[in-house]
């Protein structure tokens, strides 16, 4: 099929309509109006639903009663929004319901700025609401994986009764870039017999709820959700590598989403400016994180570090660390609060550690 | 033999954890009738609160949903809006409804979402131990207001009914109480209509339920309905507040 060039955001929204998304509910906030006003058109025009809900709490309650409906649901939103969607997303954890939330991610803490960042990496993998859940966290770098992952997070969502979390940022929603529209293969899903649909001659009523009021039930659940994650560990990692398998780096990048692009182009500058060989780990899945594989490449022999390169003050440095696990020292190099690292930047810091001249 | 009196369909087989005296139990056997008659235990879905009326979804017959507090419009309009077909409804307390829920439940009655909401109205925090609602009348004592709720602290109770009826969404809102027989009978009336208007697609609906806590009141059963029908009726007339 013949390329065609979207804005990030419209591609997101005309990803999940081609998903088979039943419906959306978004509430105004940049840098993702566009998917919100691309749905509010479109959806009707499928004979889906959209609403423009009167906050992200709302919103996220309203996806929490379509997928308990047993409809595909989405929302999407940014950083302070997606704040505010924490309480349905443990809701909707906890209820073990399938839906699929994007963070077009932007500077924070509080109202912040509306430029890029990935500021809300904590927060995504490692639950962001209250109690023991996780949500599975795809981080495209750019429109075309942020298309097939959105497309994917559908079918995630449907396998694991989960809520998936599209971890992008400001700059993949705002920017344009050719993209395939690509023939999915159909996905073998578990029936929604646990859904809220009306008996309609079912013996016993299905009550979907996060409330297991008896501590040794709650408990069991507990349990549960967490051999989801397990499994997600086992059979969803995703990530990719550059320069990594057969040349020996001496010094790895791990980044993901915007700033691994930026890393591609240090990797060069590295090896021109500095003669140095640069590889790049660019985790695709945050949660479930790729330790192993991470670990694998930073124990082999000529890799003197690694450095997580993200636009944060250091969050997914914490992953990184658990998965090099002393296997060769870690460093971080990071831009925050919406500025975004230089290619030279980078480049210069990576020169710096190679030479050791930088601190763990 | 012909029975005179059979238990509604529209509940299941189980015991009610609800105190001596409390309305709610009432309140779900009107539902649970009102269901049976419409012929909708089969395809309605119930969008339960947070506070006493959360395990609603293991006493009424139909397959239900919990909600995160006060979300349960929000909720329902989630379901409506892909399933126009089933009966939806919320059942909510003042504090999920009046409290933390108000934005959710006001703007779905803007949008006119074609769902009924019943609303029960005890002037106080049942679930949590008797804590101040934004319904609980002046002088009225609780756990967070022990000297009674003052006007100049605290404000005038919400009034729900009136306040939604000035939204165009709104297409029926009438306040009963279940305090004596012939005000369960009104209030079956009332329950029956608003399902029975949603049924014909005409808008949003809600019955507000004045109802007795006699143990978070400290009262005994029958002083509780005196004061449901004494001070809580005077502030809280009953009644249709409009019909469209």
């Amino acid at each position: 099929m013949a390329k065609e060039l979207w804005k990030g955001n419209e591609a997101i929204a005309e990803a999940a309509i081609r998903a088979g998304c039943d419906c959306f509910f978004g509430y105004p906030i940049t840098p993702q109006n566009e998917i919100p006003e691309y749905m509010s058109l479109h959806m009707p025009q499928h004979g889906k639903v959209f609403v423009q809900a009167e906050s992200e709490v709302a919103a996220i309650n309203m996806v929490y009663g379509a997928a308990a409906a047993g409809k595909r649901a989405m929302t999407s939103s940014s950083s302070p929004g997606i704040s505010l969607k924490q309480e349905g997303i443990s809701y909707i954890a906890g209820a073990e319901l399938p839906a699929v939330i994007i963070n077009m991610s932007r500077g924070g803490p509080g109202l912040g700025t509306i430029q890029a960042s990935q500021a809300d990496y904590f927060q995504s993998t490692r639950g962001g609401g209250n109690g023991d859940y996780r949500t599975m966290v795809l981080a495209p770098q750019s429109i075309q994986e942020a298309v097939d992952l959105v497309q994917d997070a559908f079918d995630l969502a449907d396998k694991y009764r989960n809520p998936v979390l599209i971890l992008a940022d400001g700059m993949i929603g705002q920017m344009m870039e050719p993209i395939e529209w690509k023939q999915r293969p159909s996905v073998e899903l578990p029936p929604k017999d646990w859904a809220a649909t009306g008996r309609h001659g079912r013996e016993k009523n299905n009550f979907v709820t996060s409330l297991r009021i008896d501590a040794p039930d709650c408990e069991l659940h507990n349990v549960h959700i967490q051999s989801k994650y397990d499994r997600m560990a086992e059979e969803e990692l995703r990530y990719e590598t550059i320069g990594c398998d057969g040349q020996e780096p001496e010094i790895i990048l791990a980044s993901y989403g915007t700033t691994a692009r930026i890393c591609w182009s240090a990797i060069n500058r590295l090896e021109r400016k500095y003669g140095i060989k640069a590889g790049l780990f660019r985790p695709i899945t945050l949660f479930p994180f790729p330790y192993d594989q991470l670990h694998q490449i930073a124990s082999r022999p000529g890799v003197k570090a690694v450095i997580s390169v993200e636009m944060s003050q250091g969050q997914m440095v914490d992953d990184v660390k658990l998965a090099v696990n002393g296997a060769a020292p870690v460093h971080f190099f990071g831009r925050a609060g919406g500025s975004i690292p230089t290619v030279d930047e980078v480049a210069d810091f990576a020169a710096s550690v190679v030479k050791g001249g930088a601190g763990k | 033999m012909k029975p005179v009196y059979v238990k509604s369909k529209g509940l299941q087989d189980t015991e009610l954890h609800y105190c001596p005296g409390c309305s709610h139990g009432i309140v779900h056997k009107l539902i649970a009738e009102t269901l049976e008659e419409l012929n909708i235990i089969d395809t309605s879905v119930l969008i339960c609160p947070v506070g006493c009326g959360v395990f609603a979804g293991n006493y009424l017959a139909c397959d239900a949903v919990e909600a995160a507090h006060g979300r349960a419009p929000a909720v329902a309009t989630g379901i409506k809006r892909t399933c126009p077909d089933q009966p939806v409804f919320t059942y909510q307390g003042d504090g999920d409804l009046a409290s933390i829920g108000i934005a959710e439940i006001v703007h779905a009655a803007m949008r006119g979402e074609k769902f009924t909401t019943i609303f029960i109205n005890n002037g106080i925090y049942g679930m949590t131990g008797g804590q101040m609602a934004p319904t609980t009348l002046i002088g009225q004592k609780a756990t967070t207001a022990p000297l009674g709720r003052q006007k100049e602290l605290h404000g005038e109770p919400i009034r729900m009914c009136e306040m939604l009826s000035s939204l165009g969404g709104l297409v029926y809102a009438e306040r009963v109480c279940v305090a004596d027989v012939p005000h369960i009978i009104k209030a079956k009336r009332a329950i029956k209509k608003a399902f029975t208007k949603q049924l014909n697609n005409e808008g949003f609906t809600f019955v507000e339920v004045l109802a007795a806590c006699p143990t978070n009141w400290a009262m005994t059963t029958r002083k509780a309905n005196e004061w449901v029908l004494g001070p809580m009726a005077e502030y809280y007339p009953l009644g249709v507040i409009k019909e469209v």
